[in-house]
């Protein structure tokens, strides 16, 4: 709690009162370290509304959104063709994030316009980027493909009611981030809304990587990639001599 | 317990990695199959992306291989003459087999062809042998001593004759070299050690004894993954090493199981479970084909 407050502090000395309502934020971690064992995190963004003066008319709004890195994808649709279900259309996602969570103060329609959603890209639909002049009819299913398969993974999420927020200042959301997480560089966004409008917004990075044996493993892999093979060669004849000597001696067979 | 896997980057329960390699490993040991035709379905379906399943898979079957080997190795079933001409077809086939994968690759098809080409080809296998091996185990029990099926046929009018000692062979090698030829052509294309159609290969085309099979089978295995296993690593990235050591300590005592439960059995008993088994797994991979999946669409690596 002590930490909170001095980085609320410090948050509050640095901040620029160049508009009416600013944004004071921070995150109960800025790394995640995958290791071993990782089974997930759970990350805590909280913070508070700063005003020079009195709230302006309209119910306040807080949109969270915690954003992995996005990589590009194909998606391919099967029909059935003679008989039997074979992949027919194919489309280039240029862009889908690996994880997107949203969390809100109300209903996500009533915070966010749709004009306004699509500048920025805040909803689950808009972050899924694709640019095809391609042959296909309606590369629209392609992408919705993508937000079901993944929602269905737990890898985004839309939580509204997830923001708290109390007395039209402070607001708190808790994200969990799942345990097949990718590596990079994460972003997470906060939005203050008001009639449907974005007043103000804070970005904050979280940096998600491996670390102990989990790197040390991966970079061999890449950067080794001749030793590291040899390396699973070697495990796997060790392995292989290890279990046929253990039941000779002991099963005596 | 929960394991996050450094190359895969997900996170998996260790025991059912240890539990299905177990399994597979049995298997492995007990029909001289690598395993890798089951081994890579179950690892889609417990959510590790597929080109890591693939390569690992191989690292694996390296070392089930090994294991068994070493257990039929002692009990003298293994013909390595026979295994070193297979492997010598094979490495030709594996080429041609990479070449056939691009092109197929190219015309955007490749997992159509390679699952109807698993469908066929198994069903065809495991029919026969299955009819065969039922026969025949039929027949002794009837309390008629069954002959041993070594007919003179095409195969042993070719020039070129070996003598193959553990076989008990003096044939031509040229069906062994073609026999190594097609399995390196299809394990490169589906991506397996080949071996459920190698064991029927040399039971029914080169007429090898079946307790020498499984065991020359399992040599000649070894090589074509420990390659596929470097390509992999060298190429892709996509060997995970921890997911291959939960995998192989299930696998590597299970190949010792399997070893000792395939001894045991009755050569015609060997050949049905076996047949049941490939007809098993083409009837799996017909169903995909034909019944609607329920998500039809599907997400890969993107990139040209």
């Amino acid at each position: 709690m002590n930490r909170f407050l001095t980085l609320l502090a410090t948050l509050l000395a640095l901040a620029t009162p160049a508009k009416s309502e600013e944004i004071v934020a921070g995150l109960s971690q800025n790394a995640v370290q995958i290791t071993a064992t990782f089974v997930g995190s759970e990350i805590l963004i909280f913070g508070a509304v700063k005003r020079d003066a009195p709230a302006p008319e309209g119910q306040l709004g807080v949109v969270v959104v915690v954003e992995g890195p996005s990589h590009p994808i194909t998606v391919r649709r099967k029909e059935k063709r003679m008989g039997i279900w074979i992949n027919t259309d194919a489309v280039e996602v240029n862009a889908a994030p690996s994880f997107y969570a949203i969390a809100t103060s109300a209903p996500f329609n009533d915070l966010v316009d749709e004009t306004v959603d699509r500048m920025l890209n805040i909803s689950i639909p808009e972050s899924i980027r694709v640019f095809q002049s391609g042959s296909v009819a309606n590369p629209e299913d392609f992408s919705a493909a993508v937000q079901r398969i993944r929602e269905n993974q737990g890898l985004y999420l839309l939580n509204e009611g997830g923001v708290a927020v109390s007395e039209d200042t402070l607001f708190r959301a808790s994200f969990q981030l799942p345990a097949n997480l990718t590596e990079g560089a994460y972003k997470a966004r906060i939005y203050l809304t008001r009639n449907g409008k974005v007043i103000t917004e804070d970005v904050h990075e979280i940096d998600v990587h491996k670390v102990g044996i989990e790197r040390w493993l991966y970079n061999l892999a890449h950067d080794q990639a001749l030793l590291y093979g040899l390396m699973s060669l070697a495990i796997a004849v060790a392995a292989g001599w290890g279990a046929s000597a253990f039941f000779r001696v002991f099963f005596n067979s | 317990m929960q394991i996050y896997l450094p190359i895969a980057e997900v996170s998996v329960n260790a025991f059912v990695l240890l539990g299905l390699g177990g399994l597979v490993g049995i298997l492995s040991g007990m029909f001289g199959v690598g395993g890798g035709f089951l081994m890579t379905p179950l690892l889609f379906f417990i959510g590790i992306p597929p080109a890591v399943a693939v390569a690992t898979e191989a690292n694996q079957i390296v070392a089930s291989s090994f294991s068994g080997v070493l257990a039929h190795l002692r009990r003298k079933t293994v013909d390595i003459k026979m295994g070193l001409v297979l492997q010598i077809g094979g490495l030709a086939g594996a080429f041609v087999g990479i070449q056939v994968f691009n092109y197929l690759k190219a015309i955007g098809q490749v997992d159509l062809l390679v699952k109807l080409a698993y469908v066929i080809f198994l069903g065809i296998i495991g029919g026969l042998m299955f009819i065969e091996s039922l026969r025949a185990l039929l027949k002794s029990r009837g309390g008629k001593v069954v002959s041993t099926r070594r007919k003179h046929n095409w195969v042993h009018n070719l020039p070129f004759k070996m003598k193959f000692r553990a076989s008990g062979l003096y044939i031509s090698a040229i069906p062994p070299l073609l026999v190594g030829v097609v399995v390196g052509v299809l394990a490169a294309i589906m991506g397996v050690g080949g071996g459920f159609v190698m064991v029927p290969a040399m039971i029914y085309i080169l007429g090898m004894p079946t307790k020498v099979v499984v065991g020359t089978s399992l040599f000649q295995i070894i090589l074509t993954t420990a390659f596929t296993t470097m390509m992999h690593a060298t190429t892709n990235y996509t060997v995970d090493i921890a997911l291959a050591v939960l995998l192989l300590i299930g696998g590597v005592i299970g190949a010792q199981i399997g070893t000792r439960i395939g001894v045991k059995l009755k050569a015609e008993q060997l050949r049905v479970l076996l047949a049941v088994m490939v007809l098993a797994v083409c009837t799996k991979l017909g169903l995909d084909l034909l019944l609607m999946p329920s998500e039809l669409y599907t997400l890969g690596a993107g990139g040209h």
